[in-house]
């Protein structure tokens, strides 16, 4: 197993200075690092391979297609599919979630249906729900969140009481406050009651091992840019029978058998949701970063991830005044806080000073904070590649920050 | 008889040049927030909010014998300090000067970074609006 300083070198952005002083890079939640590996596949893939796929009979265009599908076969490796023509490719978790909203949705919502996302959702796992239940009459209820930033089971198992419930659309991980939650029950009590489920697995995939097939999962979104690969490629899984009675999404190439003026005929899973040409360059890439956490010793990203979370809320804890922000007994490594007498937008700006790179704001889960009536919080989130050094620095950092504020 | 816009501004240029890092001319802009005398809640309403920020801003203004006056708000108090020097340049002006106006010292100060898009502070939006009051009220003048 290689050492942290290794691996850090695998991340060439990380080795930098910000405003003079060494990045450190605690957004991992908006964003992870691209290793090395994935670089080079994208630079590979338009130096030797660029060409359109599923399309040509040239050997160019035969080397993209296998590589763009080879993809697909490791992302069905990654999140143990039954077969690879349930992974669809998109350009984010946002387009994932709209596709079920636009498709799905569209065929199966009425008039009265509730749809239920909870109080903890990003607003991609919002807004595509309140606009198709809009058009159909449909209604989205809310899971609520308890103090702790866990999700209140009870409540959930009443408001499906009723076997209403068409959908149950819920995160794995909350991106705010890092809460992981219990999907495996949660999609066991929406079957029971004749619902579907979306997870939104975003802020999971970076952190754990994923099962679509154990969990029982209907749909599965996550973004690759979240998962050490590039921007702009996401991935829906769904069960296949779903998959095939969802019409269309967007109409044009690729996505159909037949066109004629009579009548068009659509193609099959995958490629009747995956209109026009995709994204093909980063989806290749994206490959790399299965190889890349393939070659990372099982399990010690989890290992790691916790230790510093651990170390982090300890350290953070002795800061006066600060409060964290969803305290689960089940987290990832994400740490959002606010300092009593300071406004986080003041925290962020001096902290960026100090090369330091942390969110702040509402972080897309604004009725989160209004449930927590706070106008935001600080966010700190780690990666495999951040270290308890850089977390002492933060630590310093922060103090200072606060006594140049109050 | 009040400096110019351009006086000020060089003026605040000339305070910068004093500092020797970040962190003093932070803490300067710090204390220029904490001293902005701030808003009652009456000003703080729907309408007077700048749209775009991540902290809340709040700006309010008035004619007075021909000239502009600014009056501000906000929950964060580096803003709070941008603000602050923003007032200073531009309140107790007429609205045809402000109009004019080029901020130039923003810039010469080392604080552009706030101009940009992505600090989401407000401070461009904030800029806009001031100069939006200006075209209001020259119109109504
Ligand atoms: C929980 C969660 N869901 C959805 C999204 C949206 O992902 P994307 O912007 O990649 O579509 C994010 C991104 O921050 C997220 O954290």
């Amino acid at each position: 197993m290689a050492s942290i300083e290794q691996i850090r070198l695998d991340f060439p952005v990380l080795d930098q200075q910000v405003n003079g002083s060494p990045l450190i890079y605690f957004d991992n939640a908006a964003t992870t690092q691209k290793p090395k590996v994935v670089l080079e596949a994208l630079n590979k893939y338009y130096s030797e391979d660029n060409a359109n796929i599923h399309r040509g009979i040239h050997a160019l265009a035969e080397r993209a297609t296998a590589a763009y599908e080879l993809t697909r076969k490791k992302i069905q490796s990654f999140l143990h599919a039954e077969s690879s023509d349930q992974i669809i490719f998109t350009s984010g978790t946002t387009a994932s979630i709209n596709l079920v909203a636009q498709t799905f949705g569209r065929a199966n919502f009425e008039a009265g249906d509730k749809i239920l996302v909870s109080n903890l959702e990003h607003h991609s796992n919002i807004v595509p729900w309140q606009m198709i239940a809009l058009e159909k009459g449909a209604e989205v209820l809310v899971i609520p969140v308890l103090d702790s930033g866990v999700l209140d089971l009870d409540a959930y198992q009443k408001l499906l009481q009723e076997n209403t419930v068409k959908l149950v659309a819920v995160n794995h991980v909350s991106n705010a406050i890092g809460t992981i939650n219990p999907i495996q029950e949660m999609i066991a009590l929406a079957h029971a009651h004749g619902a579907k489920i979306l997870i939104d697995g975003a802020q999971s995939v970076a952190h754990m091992e994923m099962d679509v097939q154990r969990f029982d999962m209907d749909f599965f979104a996550f973004s690759a840019h979240k998962l050490f690969g590039p921007t702009g490629v996401g991935v829906l899984y769904g069960k296949r029978d779903l998959l095939e009675s969802m019409p269309p999404y967007q109409g044009g190439g690729e996505m159909i058998k037949e066109v004629s003026f009579a009548g068009t005929t659509y193609n099959e899973l995958p490629y009747k949701f995956e209109a026009g040409t995709p994204n093909i360059a980063d989806v290749i890439a994206f490959s790399a970063s299965f190889d890349y956490l393939n070659s990372l010793e099982k399990g010690w990203v989890e290992e790691q991830e916790n230790a510093l979370l651990n170390y982090a809320t300890e350290q953070l804890g002795q800061i006066d005044g600060l409060k964290i922000i969803g305290t689960a007994p089940n987290k990832i490594a994400v740490i959002s806080f606010l300092i009593e007498g300071t406004h986080p937008q003041d925290i962020g700006v001096l902290l960026d000073k100090f090369g330091i790179a942390i969110r702040t704001g509402h972080h897309c889960a604004q009725p989160l904070m209004q449930r927590f009536d706070i106008p935001g919080t600080c966010r700190a989130s780690f990666s495999f590649y951040n270290t308890k050094e850089e977390i002492d620095r933060f630590v310093v950092c922060l103090k200072r920050v606060v006594t140049m504020l109050l | 008889m009040a400096l110019s816009i351009n006086d000020t501004q060089e003026e605040l240029i000339e305070e910068f040049g004093l500092f020797e890092d970040w962190a003093d001319k932070y803490e300067y802009l710090i204390d220029l927030g904490k001293k902005l005398p701030g808003l009652s809640d009456e000003f703080k309403t729907e309408e007077n909010v700048i749209k775009g920020c991540q902290s809340r801003v709040w700006l309010h203004a008035f004619m007075q014998e021909g000239k502009l006056i600014f009056q501000a708000d906000s929950e964060a108090v580096i803003v709070k300090g941008l603000i602050s020097m923003l007032i200073r340049v531009l309140s107790e002006h007429t609205p045809s000067d402000i109009m004019k106006a080029d901020l130039y010292f923003i810039d010469r100060i080392g604080m552009s970074q706030h101009l940009a898009q992505t600090r989401s502070n407000g401070l461009l939006s904030m800029v806009k609006q001031m100069k939006n009051y200006a075209l209001a009220y020259s119109s109504q003048a």
